[in-house]
């Protein structure tokens, strides 16, 4: 099966996408792949705002139906920014992983960190592998 | 749902098919120096008879003296049916069950015993009972510090007016976390938890306060109070309630001047129905706020409808507990005290709301009247102005220890002595007087008490006796 894959997206093995947005603000949610192995998702743990995040750190959970799964920030920086419409309607994500389902927006400390990030061809790929 | 345990025959078929000699095995990879190996100090096993034996005989060391003493665990009337209904096989059993299609019956009645606590404590949501009121507060300190996202600290204030078990069994269980109790003094006259002390504390970053109503001494807490001070101060308020006497008093979900209530209930549920039984089993209770339920430890049962639109019940929320969750779970607590909070259930349905309240005012009205009774005698008065519910405290002439045990020669459980847990107020005795207490028997420990209390306080025989 295939998941969209935007090319314009970073992407962690953890799953997670970074969409760097200018200002050196970049917002983080979970890939298409990744909600549909969650399934329907019945709830967001988010962020608070004004938060500190290191680059792997536990941010955030999204609760499916069967499970629950931590979501790692992808780069370091600071929340800016929550998705709060998540609260009412997680499912969002299941709908629209990279627009709407947004989950927060960081500002980056270390932008350099977006280097060792996969680009939309290698994460294509590890979600392939990922399925077998 | 029955109970029926492996045979030696499918326990060795079992082994074959995954291919282990021996049960023991499996547990292969715990590293050695964690094992405990053989239990030693495990007697033999008992024959029912002898077992029998053995009980009648402790049962008879605890004979059924005149019961005074409240602290904790209360001496209340349990109607026959409650434990007649409770022990039907259909529900004897302390566990709940994972498989909903099996099980609807012990499912409804957690459900429905939610649905009662949530209403006697005005509280959103309710879980499903943890092993007891210490245990369950600890749990509620956990569940603030994961939930309170505002606070940095991980610091509790506790007031000095909660039950001291209660004190020392949460600092067991959080003290290893990096969880810090910080303790409130009381004031001395009152008995509640001092404002000075506690305005000492605004400002500062505490994850929660907890919250006796009433608190140990019997004295009612100016809840309302603490409640606001807990929300100007960016802490949450945890409630430790007694829950018999919310059927009477503002329940934990109204209090704060703006009723906006507790963030979290919590307390001992055995008045509701669970027998004194030298200390247990209990169980303990736990309500939230709807927005804290995620954070809540313990199961929650739910109600829905299956594929025909029939009412069905589940476990609802799983994705809290330790199976899904792994180490991130809420607690370590996938389980409840499903036979007692069948009792309780039981025992809240038979009641009412208005048999429980006129149960809870006529604890109030007895104990109003025996510490009349009691401080009517010499060498016996009041050491609180605070007003109080169903307990009381007492400042004897004379050692609470000594006194006790002429009381207990004559069959009277005189109180709970408070001198080791507060050796500041000298020869302080709590006692309590539950709706089983008749005039007669009030009566009798107050006669019981003037004339110990007049032996040891009568002037010495002038005459000195020649020999010794």
């Amino acid at each position: 099966m295939s998941n969209d894959v935007p090319s314009e997206l970073k992407y962690t093995k953890s799953h997670e996408w970074v969409r760097v947005e200018g200002d050196g603000i970049a917002a983080v949610g979970i890939t298409d792949h990744a909600q549909e192995l969650l399934g329907d998702l019945v709830f967001v743990e988010l962020p608070e705002v004004g938060v500190e995040l290191g680059a792997g750190a536990e941010c955030a959970v999204v609760e499916s139906v069967k499970a629950a799964s931590d979501v790692y920030c992808p780069v370091s920086g600071e929340v800016v920014e929550v998705n709060e419409a998540l609260a009412e309607a997680p499912e969002t994500i299941n709908q629209d992983a990279y627009e709407e389902g947004w989950i927060f927006r960081l500002r980056l400390t270390v932008p350099g960190e977006l280097d060792a990030l996969m680009d939309a061809d290698s994460y294509a790929e590890h979600s392939e592998s990922d399925e077998h | 749902m029955p109970f029926i345990p492996h045979t030696q025959d499918d326990v060795r078929r079992m082994l074959e098919v995954i291919g282990v000699g021996q049960i023991e095995d499996l547990f292969d990879e715990i590293p050695d120096d964690l094992r405990c190996g053989e239990l030693e100090h495990v007697p033999e096993g008992l024959s029912e008879m002898e077992v029998a034996a053995l009980m009648q005989a402790r049962a008879r060391e605890d004979g059924q003296p005149l019961c005074f003493i409240g602290a904790g665990a209360y001496d209340h009337h349990i109607p026959a049916a409650v434990w007649q209904i409770a022990t039907r096989g259909e529900y004897y059993s302390a566990y709940t069950p994972y498989q909903a299609e099996a099980s609807q019956g012990t499912l409804q009645l957690l459900y429905e015993y939610q649905s009662m606590m949530t209403a006697l404590m005005a509280m959103d949501v309710s879980n499903a009972s943890l092993y007891d009121g210490a245990s369950g507060l600890a749990e509620a300190v956990l569940m603030a510090v994961r939930a309170n996202r505002k606070s940095k600290s991980r610091r509790i204030l506790v007031p000095r007016t909660l039950n001291p078990a209660y004190r020392k069994t949460v600092r067991t269980i959080v003290g290893n976390q990096n969880i810090e109790l910080v303790e409130v003094a009381f004031d001395p006259v009152t008995g509640r938890t001092d404002r000075e002390a506690l305005q000492a504390h605004a400002g500062k970053d505490f994850a929660a306060i907890v919250i006796p109503q009433p608190n140990f001494f019997g004295v009612l807490e100016d809840a309302d109070a603490l409640t606001d001070f807990a929300h100007a101060n960016g802490m949450l308020a945890i409630a430790v309630v007694n829950p018999l006497v919310m059927a009477v008093l503002q329940p934990p979900g109204e209090w704060g001047t703006d009723g906006g209530g507790a963030d979290i209930a919590c307390g001992e549920g055995q008045p509701l129905g669970a027998p004194l039984a030298s200390g247990g089993p209990y169980f303990g209770f736990m309500c939230a706020r709807q927005s804290l339920v995620r954070q809540m430890p313990g199961r929650i049962i739910g109600k829905t409808v299956d594929l025909e639109g029939k009412t069905g019940y589940a476990l609802t929320l799983q994705a809290r507990e330790q199976h899904i969750r792994r180490s991130k779970a809420t607690s370590n607590i996938c389980t409840n005290q499903g036979l007692l909070v069948t009792a309780a259930t039981i025992h809240m349905a038979l009641l009412g709301g208005e048999g429980l309240a006129r149960v809870a005012a006529s604890c109030h009205r007895n104990t109003a009247a025996l510490l009349q009774q009691l401080t009517g005698i010499d060498g016996v008065e009041r050491l609180f102005d605070g007003p109080v519910f169903h307990e009381g405290v007492l400042r004897l002439a004379a050692p609470v220890a000594e006194i006790l045990r002429s009381l207990a020669a004559h069959n009277v459980l005189g109180g709970y002595d408070l001198g080791d847990d507060y050796p500041e107020l000298g020869n302080a005795l709590l006692v309590c007087a539950t709706e089983l207490r008749t005039e007669g028997e009030m009566s009798e420990y107050a006669g019981k008490l003037a004339r110990i209390m007049a032996a040891r306080t009568q002037a010495k025989c002038p005459v000195e006796p020649k020999f010794s």
